[in-house]
């Protein structure tokens, strides 16, 4: 697989094309898997490893399963590939970031990938565009059991799927909504979501999984309970509480409109002013810029610009791909101008088009 | 060291700052919850369940620390350290402090979920093929390369056989 392509298309999941599109940005499910005959990855040696790799390799580009898998070694990859893969969603920090022989198999839509030798042997991923929970977990379930024809898992009865982490073990699955929720953030009532979703035992993260702070205002909810509940129980917990975030966060976008129009206006207008003009941009900047003209977008506030188009930026101007993009390495200076040069360029097509 | 409102042993540290003097502070898991502190604390999911597996133990430590798998060679310390197991087998092994944890983890104890139609039918062949994969082990170890070779053919034979379609 060429990868350098890659950065000329977008990945499914950002189509903004499922329902609810405008706040829920993806739906994604995570299976664990692990060979039965194997010591999990922290406990394989690279000889192991090779052999596991050897093993799935051969299985996941032979399963009878639509779209078909192709794989890639991450081993001899560069650092920036790797990181290209990290920014995608193919492929977790984690596995980008560890050694020995690892790998990815994804088709070309990058709705589904397979992570070989990350924390577990398997880890199965399906990402779609909106919120679409089930069609998620079809894909993921159908591709489960195409692989389990090919692959002994480890699995037991009293405990189901056997994880190298006691934090999997079950169902393996951890099942996820990505969520816009700038409003939320700006009226200060995004504290109080977190508490509730805590209490009921759902995790909030940001966009890639770093810290509490989440860049761009995306939010990720999931589920951290996999023993005791079906995979059907915890898709539909999940599935009944994220329709009320997404009213909280239409409310909290009509009060905007209706009590602060003129702020909001300005905010999403200088978002998008300086975006068009700045001379050097960090990622981190970007990120909360876009925020805003996304939610101007939503809002009506700036017409006739693709909701799909401004999805694609937040990716586009991760340091890999930038650096891809214009086909050579670049330190972090170099970055931020060519970041600003690429959105300049980018949103000044985008405006003339209208 | 001891909880500094009761008896229990502490398992919870703490180093406060005030105008620049630093003052230690220790209790048990129950006292500190009374007092909330740990809310305040970041969520480190590695320390809880350290935390958690230390708790669990308590007394047996002992016993348990001489605890090693059979199958991948991890002690019972190890895991307790890494929060991670070596291999499925551990699940066993390690069941009895292993229980008590999963169900302050998870507040559930069994699978209910999907349940994969070959791993059963396939579990014996499998314990085959993880028992002649230490035999190749051993084998290319003490470079009994004429043995490694026929050990080899014989994990083919079986992993072909075990492949349905």
């Amino acid at each position: 697989m060429n990868l350098d392509s890659l950065t000329e298309q977008s990945g499914e999941w950002l189509r903004a094309s499922g329902p609810e599109a405008d706040i829920v940005i993806s739906c994604r499910i995570r299976l664990a898997r692990n060979l039965s005959s194997f010591p999990f990855t922290n406990r394989a040696s690279t000889h192991q490893k090779a052999e596991i790799e050897q093993y799935l390799k051969g299985r996941l580009e032979k399963i009878d399963f639509e779209p078909r898998l192709e794989y890639v070694n991450l081993a001899p990859l560069s650092a920036l590939d790797r990181q290209l893969l990290v920014e995608r969603q193919l492929i977790s920090r984690e596995l980008a970031n560890s050694e020995g022989p690892r790998g990815v198999a994804f088709a070309g839509s990058e709705i589904i990938s397979v992570m070989v030798n990350e924390e577990d042997h398997v880890r199965m991923q399906v990402i779609r565009s909106g919120f679409t929970l089930d069609e998620a977990w079809q894909d993921a379930d159908r591709l489960d059991d195409k692989l389990e024809e090919k692959v002994p898992y480890a699995f037991n009865e009293e405990l189901g799927y056997l994880t190298a982490c006691p934090t999997n073990v079950g169902t393996g699955m951890r099942a996820s909504v990505m969520l816009h929720l700038p409003a939320l953030v700006l009226t200060k009532q995004i504290e109080k979501v977190f508490r509730a979703l805590q209490k009921i035992n759902l995790a909030v993260r940001g966009l890639y999984g770093e810290g509490s702070r989440a860049s761009g205002d995306f939010y990720q909810i999931s589920n951290q309970v996999t023993l005791g509940k079906s995979e059907t129980t915890i898709i539909n917990e999940i599935r009944d509480v994220v329709p009320n975030i997404i009213n909280y966060e239409r409310q909290a976008r009509q009060a905007l409109t209706r009590e602060n129009h003129a702020q909001v206006l300005d905010r999403v207008r200088r978002a998008f002013g300086v975006l068009k003009n700045a001379a050097m941009m960090t990622s981190e900047e970007t990120m909360d810029l876009l925020s805003s003209v996304r939610l101007g977008v939503n809002l009506g506030l700036i017409d006739d610009i693709d909701i799909f188009k401004v999805n694609e930026l937040f990716i586009h101007t991760q340091p890999a791909h930038l650096q891809k993009l214009l086909g050579r390495q670049l330190d972090s200076e170099e970055r931020n101008t060519e970041r600003a040069r690429f959105l300049r360029n980018r949103l000044r097509e985008m405006d003339s088009l209208n | 060291m001891k909880c500094q409102s009761c008896e229990q042993s502490a398992t919870v540290h703490l180093t406060e700052i005030v105008n620049g003097k630093k003052k230690e502070k220790h209790f048990c898991q129950d006292c500190a919850q009374k007092l909330e502190l740990l809310k305040q604390q970041e969520l480190n999911l590695t320390a809880i369940l350290q935390s958690v597996i230390g708790q669990h133990v308590g007394g047996q430590t002992d016993e348990l620390s001489r605890l090693t798998c059979p199958s991948c060679g991890i002690k019972y310390m190890e895991f307790k350290a890494a929060g991670r197991c070596g291999c499925p087998q551990d699940y066993q092994i390690f069941r009895e402090p292993l229980m008590p944890l999963l169900e302050r983890i998870h507040r559930g104890r069994r699978h209910v979920g999907k349940v994969p139609p070959h791993a059963l039918k396939h579990a014996a062949l499998q314990a085959e093929l993880r028992e002649l994969r230490q035999q190749l082990r051993n084998a290319i170890e003490r470079e009994a390369y004429e043995d490694a070779a026929r050990l080899r053919d014989q994990i083919k034979q079986k992993e072909n056989a075990d492949e349905p379609g």
